[in-house]
């Protein structure tokens, strides 16, 4: 019995797809003016990689200068720009958009068997904003940074640094309402789209979690939008609302702040569980077990996502009452995450499991979420909260839930859909050892991390005491093994565009209704309307469908 | 929902004449296009309160911790152009709703001259705004550098503070009366912002209307717009007795 | 705690320091706090060991080798309860627990001593009461429960001690506390954990715990010759405090004798405890906080008085413990001279008092 699912058409035979959403029309302005939304996620695709690796310098930067306890390799003060850059691209530009904007916007209204999003040209709006934000970041970095820290901690960004404060607010604004228009389009296109028998409980679990995902990105991301706007009038003008001597409260900022970025958190790994179900379910040929379990967790995080905010504040003079009340919450908020947890885990239960990249990514994303999460509950304790925050405990958590998390998600749904997005295959083995070196890479990096963190070492500091120097070392060395686990990708996924193998229709035999058609698509996506007539992740179907095919050549013939 | 009665025609609509030209080709007929628009405008609007949210939260916040001071620096605003401003924009609401009304019902002239009316209420509305915002100007209630505490140390030296019979504020009270004003200014000043974007595209639709877009059957844009516009009044609405009518009951 | 032997507890204490997983233990709270972070390490590594092993066995049983055709399954009602319920169960168990000991790092013990901290970019002002000031350290006597009442002058910063497993936010415009009670001399970290510019990493001290002995020892070779009460009472006079706030019949403000800790009606018919923030509150914002039966007069020292000088008009007040008290600060003030902010040179007050008198100033 073969070990693997890829069933690719005969090679020496098989060709792309004459007509396809690639081939439709030549030029760059068919690309900057397009309102194909499979194209406006390659858009994004390709921006969201460039940023990702610049991001990715900063980190190398910072990861370097704490090989040694003193503050050496570069000023202070640069050092304070770095670690606020790379936190507000990777955040604000990278894992925001990264995989709502790319295989979001690519295969939503495909798997719901509609032509396009709702909104095409406020699609082709949204990238230009996230564009023009991520533009402003980068004249920013190259006009002397900014150095507040991502969260922009007021009276600090206010009225103490000299830096770029303004110029990267206005950035995150114009960011944010790519953001805000992406999730409208999303919801719009659910509610209103969907092909007829598609009833909510057929939608692929990607398109649920990104549904609940759009709803955080509408309503949080405006009182980002107006704490800034605040922000910007108190460093201009001084207007008071943060300012004690003027009777203002720095703490309102942090309220504003937060009630966004908490959701924030949500945005960016809600799209990526949406992956991870549909990418479990395909490689291990089973239904996704507990569908509407996950479903509604889905919903459940987004809604729980909007009463924790202050579980970022426990120790910053909230009341007891409050800080009580924000810990309990943030414990019901815990326990969604953790049942889709073990519904993936019982999907692999009498299935039939191979071991492709995707799911190999997959993997790598449940062990490591699950530590990241868990150590969310040491955070929203609010007892032991007080020992871990403001450390690299902090650190580690969240890179572990984002970038074990989140990006190993992205790397597994960029894989599972690079052959219908392209017509052709990635080279299978280089993937897998890619995944391998990133998953050990990511571990030596951001585990030592924990440890540090309960040591005591805290975040944000370009110079440490000479005992914490082995577990940076430590750190600083999975760094570049990590390095080395995302570039490979880069390099092979090129390659892969011009010598990778004809995918065919539907290389993994999954049951979405984006593998029903040529690869790479139309651009109108289908050539009749599909007809939902099945269930989500409804692999007789496939099968019986496949039969049917069978007989009909066979008739043909 | 529209999209599941939807008939499955199986068939890619390439007859140009079998659909109007303002339909989109994602969308399988009109009225999915005209509900999915729809639905995306209350969602925008959604976002929209949301963002003033934010701003109605601290406000709320501080009137609650700096009543007295908040109190005598609302007494700085006039109440008859503030009331004046909240009728023209009711008018300009109504006349708006007709607009619609008038697209609706295929009424071409109709419609353009409830928009050139509502662009005009519009117009008077941000007029008013401006005066009183220059009296702020000139009286050095301008949040920030300049900001005086005189209208309120020495009450009698203010026209308005002396007609609503305010006593001088000690020194710390009066410092708070800045914070009013920064929510005032922000406040009013994102929903002038608001309008602003609202008045022109009003002028658009103007010309459009004219020629007669909106009056063959696709109101989508006039319906959404008029949406919009009324979420700018029930937003003034509330800005209007929050900082003008504080202390009178 | 109590339910572990201490033996093993020592064991696992030292063989976790010595590895340096954890910070050493030198308070009251940081075993408390060790015990639940053991707890959920506990959990969190049976939780994992769970989800691994569950995949791993999954991987190997149901390959596609070994399982060609897959199961369709639905789910399990009974499953989806069972992990819903039990980490939810979990969870409430360590929200609960972790609550407890929130509360007890927040809440001072009545008997603790209090020490002001006033954090600047970028280092931390320590001022004991006797008059001792230290800058990035902090000394401490071992055994006894001491409580930080913290600002900023400028921007967030956060006063951790790790070993202690306590930290909090210093934040400009109001104070924040905390406390501790050391049980190991040593010399412990201090770091700032805020995020605060420039000099972040460099506001960094040492926690000196000493014991009783040494303390005392400590305190006498340390202190700047005044306490915090003595300036205290130097500002009361410069700032013409004892103008109003005197025991005269016909005095314009309350006498503030024993003022503190007392619970006050205000003219706005609020009832407030006396503590620091009020304090504060009554010399910056004092429209506000007017005593019943006064006029609202009192005038806002808002940008004439440092953070340093509210701590040490505080300190005053605080000790403010009879009429006899503020008439001493009364006649300092009538000697002194005609120009402002001039203080009495610190040997024309008594620095104890008369055996038969009341209301010793504290040192």
């Amino acid at each position: 019995m073969s070990d693997t699912i890829v069933s690719l058409p005969d090679q020496s035979t098989a060709r792309i797809p004459k007509m396809n959403y690639l081939s439709k029309e030549n030029g760059l302005l068919s690309w900057l003016l397009t309102g194909d939304h499979k194209r406006i996620g390659i858009l994004y695709l390709i921006s969201i990689t460039f940023f990702f690796f610049i991001g990715g310098a900063l980190a190398g930067l910072i990861r370097l200068e704490l090989l040694t306890p003193q503050s050496d390799l570069m000023a202070t003060d640069t050092y304070n720009k770095v670690f606020t850059m790379h936190g507000v691209v990777m955040i604000f530009l990278f894992l925001v958009p990264s995989v709502p904007a790319t295989l979001g916007n690519f295969f939503l209204p495909m798997m719901i068997g509609a032509k396009d999003l709702a909104l095409p040209k406020v699609n082709l709006l949204s990238w230009y904003l996230y564009m023009i934000g991520g533009i402003l970041v980068l004249v920013t970095m190259i006009t002397g940074g900014v150095d507040t820290g991502w969260t922009f901690t007021t009276p600090l960004s206010t009225h103490y640094v000299n830096t770029n404060v303004l110029s990267t607010g206005l950035a995150v604004f114009i960011a944010g309402f790519s953001s805000i228009f992406t999730g409208l389009n999303f919801i719009v296109t659910i509610h209103k789209m969907r092909a007829p028998g598609m009833t909510w409980f057929r939608l692929p679990l990607f398109v649920w979690a990104h549904y609940a995902a759009s709803i955080l990105m509408v309503l949080g991301t405006p009182v980002l939008a107006i704490a800034i706007v605040l922000l910007a009038l108190e460093r201009t003008i001084g207007i008071g609302v943060f300012d004690p001597a003027k009777g203002g409260d720095p703490l309102l900022f942090q309220h504003l702040f937060w009630f966004y970025s908490h959701p924030a958190v949500y945005i960016m790994i809600l799209p990526g569980m949406g992956v991870i179900s549909d990418v479990i379910s395909t490689f291990s040929r089973k239904r996704v077990f507990g569908y509407t379990a996950v479903a509604f967790s889905s919903v459940a995080i987004a809604v729980f996502g909007f009463f924790v905010w202050a579980h970022h504040m426990f120790i910053m003079g909230v009341s007891n009452y409050a800080v009580l009340v924000f810990s309990l919450l943030t414990m019901l908020v815990a326990v969604p995450s953790a049942i889709k947890i073990f519904n993936w885990t019982f999907t692999l239960y009498k299935g039939s499991i191979t071991f492709e990249t995707p799911m190999l990514y997959a993997f790598g994303f449940m062990g490591l979420f699950t530590i990241g999460g868990l150590t969310g509950v040491f955070l929203g304790t609010s007892g032991t909260d007080i020992h871990l925050t403001e450390t690299y405990f902090i650190v580690a958590h969240f890179h572990f839930v984002m970038v074990g998390g989140m990006l190993m998600a992205f790397l597994s749904g960029i894989h599972f859909w690079w052959p219908k997005m392209t017509g052709r295959m990635y080279p299978e083995k280089i993937s897998q050892l890619a995944a391998v070196v990133t998953f050990i890479g990511f571990n030596f990096t951001f585990f030592p991390q924990f440890i540090l963190g309960t040591l005591g070492m805290p975040r944000r500091y370009a110079s440490y005491p000479a005992e914490f120097q082995i577990l940076n070392v430590f750190s600083t060395a999975g760094a570049t093994i990590l390095g080395v686990g995302y570039l490979l990708p880069v390099l092979y996924l090129t390659w892969s565009l011009k010598y990778g193998a004809i995918a065919g229709d539907n290389p993994w035999q999954a049951t979405g209704l984006e593998w029903q058609t040529q690869s790479p698509p139309l651009t109108e996506n289908f050539v009749e309307m599909p007809i939902m007539d099945h269930e989500a992740y409804d692999y007789e179907w496939l099968e019986r469908k496949n039969l049917e095919k069978q007989k009909e050549v066979a008739s043909v013939g | 929902m529209s999209d599941n009665s939807a008939i499955a025609d199986g068939v890619l609509e390439n007859a140009h004449d079998e659909h109007p030209a303002h339909l989109r080709h994602h969308f399988h007929d009109v009225e999915q296009q005209a509900d999915a628009s729809n639905f995306a405008m209350w969602l925008f609007l959604l976002t929209e309160v949301m963002f003033f949210g934010g701003l109605f939260t601290a406000y709320l916040i501080y009137r609650n911790w700096y009543y007295p001071a908040f109190v005598s620096a609302s007494h700085q605003l006039s109440i008859p152009l503030g009331g004046f401003n909240t009728l023209l924009l009711i008018t300009s609401s109504f006349t708006m709703a007709m607009g619609v009304w008038c697209a609706e019902t295929r009424r071409k002239s109709g419609l353009v001259l409830c928009l050139i009316l509502t662009f005009i209420l519009g117009l008077g509305f941000l007029g008013i705004k401006s005066i009183e915002y220059s009296e702020k100007i000139e009286k050095h209630h301008v949040p920030g550098f300049h900001y005086s505490l005189n209208s309120f140390l020495d009450p009698d030296s203010d026209a308005a503070a002396k007609a609503a019979g305010d006593k001088p504020l000690p020194l710390d009270v009066a410092r708070h009366t800045e914070l009013y004003f920064s929510l005032y200014f922000a406040m009013t000043g994102m929903h002038a912002l608001h309008m602003i974007i609202g008045i022109g595209i009003l002028g658009f639709m103007i010309f459009r209307a004219s020629a007669g877009a909106y009056t063959g059957g696709h109101i989508t844009f006039v319906e959404n717009f008029g949406l919009y516009w009324h979420f700018v009044d029930i937003i003034w609405i509330f800005l209007f007795p929050l900082l003008y009518l504080i202390s009178r009951h | 705690m109590d339910h572990i032997s201490p033996a093993i507890w020592q064991f696992l204490v030292k063989w976790m320091t010595n590895f340096a997983l954890f910070p050493p233990e030198a308070s009251t709270i940081a075993p408390q706090m060790d015990a639940l972070l053991f707890f959920m390490v506990l959990v969190s590594l049976i939780g994992l060991t769970i989800v691994v092993l569950l995949i791993t066995a999954f991987s190997i049983l149901y390959s596609k080798r070994r399982h060609p055709v897959a199961a369709q399954i639905e789910g399990s009602t009974l499953l989806e309860a069972t992990w819903t319920i039990i980490p939810l169960g979990l969870f409430l168990v360590m929200f609960v627990w972790g609550a407890l000991i929130y509360f007890r790092v927040f809440t001072p013990p009545a008997n603790a001593m209090n020490i002001y901290v006033v954090g600047k970019q970028w280092m931390w002002k320590a001022e004991h009461p006797g008059g001792q000031h230290e800058i990035n350290a902090l000394h401490v006597p071992a055994g006894r429960a001491v409580q930080l009442t913290m600002i900023s002058q400028d921007v967030f910063h956060s006063f951790s001690i790790p070993a202690f497993r306590v930290k909090r936010e210093a934040i400009p415009g109001r104070y924040t506390t905390v406390w501790f009670q050391a049980t190991t001399p040593g010399t412990y970290h201090l770091f700032c954990t805020q995020y605060c510019g420039t000099a972040h990493s460099a506001m960094v001290g040492d926690i000196v715990v000493l014991t009783p002995e040494d303390y005392r020892k400590w305190l006498a070779e340390s202190t700047s010759g005044a306490s915090l009460a003595q300036n205290g009472e130097r500002l009361f006079a410069s700032l013409s405090c004892a103008a109003c706030h005197n025991t005269r019949p016909d005095a314009r403000g309350p006498s503030l004798a024993n003022v503190y800790g007392a619970k006050l009606a205000l003219t706005s018919g609020q009832s407030v405890t006396v503590d620091d923030a009020y304090l504060r509150e009554a010399i910056l914002n004092p429209s506000e906080h007017i005593t019943q039966g006064y006029a609202p007069i009192m005038p806002t020292y808002q940008g004439q008085i440092s953070e340093e000088g509210i701590i040490a008009l505080i300190e005053y007040i605080k000790n403010l413990n009879s009429d006899y008290r503020i008439q001493q600060t009364t006649n300092t003030t009538d000697m002194l001279p005609e120009s402002v902010g001039k203080a009495a040179p610190a040997g024309q007050k008594p620095a104890v008092q008369a055996p038969a008198a009341q209301g010793t100033v504290k040192q």
